[in-house]
């Protein structure tokens, strides 16, 4: 009985983390939405994920996949998972994804991504 | 006469006490400075160690700039060096770290309270002001000289000397103290 009320608790937990990591997403979705995005496409993410230039991809420090844990290029230092469903701190801050999305767009593509692109990674993580 | 006696008595108790309490109140300050702890003088300042570094570190320092490295302890550079720094984020040794203005505001004002001041240990040496490089400290350079290069760089627990952490355990909480360094793959290091 306290194992099954435990894990119930538990996965009440993980819903209400991914609830926070969807309306993250759905948020900043909607966001992209105004500036002329139409509908978000999980392959699309998907494929600019994986894409490299010059040498670099998402996948330079996030690892082979964005459910396992990655390691930065250069400093070596962990980068936790970025998928939501297996780190529930993943995607709940707005601020913190576009943070990021500068950063990173800036760093692997030379040059920011479209709220196209941005919105397709995260329907693609998000699915994951 | 016999009261003014006692009174004289208790009067000479009371300064013989006094003035060994105050040896001993000396005593214990003195040691404190021996072991090498100073208090800063600016009110409200924190308690820096003999590195010059503080122990505290700042949220926002800890969430935006190590996420990607340590948060370096800001003792280690002159607020000259972390003003170039935190004005090229774009670029930052390769990388972009960009940061929302207000955000590297709050850094750079915590980073230049505690920067290295003149007469710490790390600026020992002729030093560039804006050097951005810890490694490439003269005082950085010498406490490190004895060790060999590959041991670090080739050591899949190091990799770099900018990884101050995988040696110096504390490092974050500003420690650097020579007893407690442990090399991955070579344990404790005695000097």
């Amino acid at each position: 009985m306290k194992v099954s009320i435990l894990s119930l608790a538990v996965i009440a937990g993980l819903i209400s983390t991914n609830l926070q990591a969807n309306q993250a997403i759905e948020q900043l979705q909607e966001s992209y939405r105004k500036t002329g995005a139409t509908s978000f496409d999980a392959l699309d993410g998907k494929a600019l994920w994986y894409s490299e230039q010059n040498g670099r991809s998402c996948t330079s420090c996030h690892g082979s996949s964005p459910a396992d844990v990655g390691k930065h290029w250069k400093t070596g230092k962990k980068i936790m998972p970025m998928s939501p469903s297996v780190n529930p701190k993943r995607l709940i801050k707005t601020a913190k994804i576009e943070k990021w999305f500068l950063r990173n767009c800036k760093w692997t593509l030379g040059r920011e991504c479209s709220p196209q692109e941005k919105g397709d990674i995260l329907q693609w993580l998000q699915q994951l | 006469m016999k009261n003014i006696l006692k009174l004289l008595r208790w009067s000479a108790g009371i300064t013989l006490l006094g003035c060994a309490l105050l040896i001993g109140f000396y005593g214990l300050n003195a040691s404190s400075i021996a072991s090498g702890y100073k208090e800063n003088h600016e009110e409200g300042e924190q308690r820096r160690n003999r590195f010059g570094l503080v122990s505290e570190t700042s949220p926002v320092y800890q969430e935006e700039c190590g996420s990607c490295h340590l948060a370096y302890p800001p003792g280690l550079l002159p607020a000259q060096s972390w003003t170039v720094m935190m004005s090229g984020l774009d670029n930052h040794f390769e990388e972009n770290a960009e940061l929302p203005e207000d955000t590297r505001l709050k850094i750079l004002d915590y980073l230049d309270k505690h920067a290295a001041q003149a007469g710490d240990k790390v600026l020992r040496g002729s030093i560039d002001e804006t050097l951005l490089r810890i490694t490439e400290l003269p005082y950085f350079v010498r406490k490190h000289d004895e060790i060999p290069e590959q041991r670090v760089k080739s050591n899949p627990g190091i990799g770099s000397f900018s990884n101050c952490d995988s040696c110096h355990q504390n490092a974050v909480q500003g420690d650097f103290d020579e007893d407690r360094i442990t090399i991955p793959g070579y344990g404790r290091w005695d000097d």
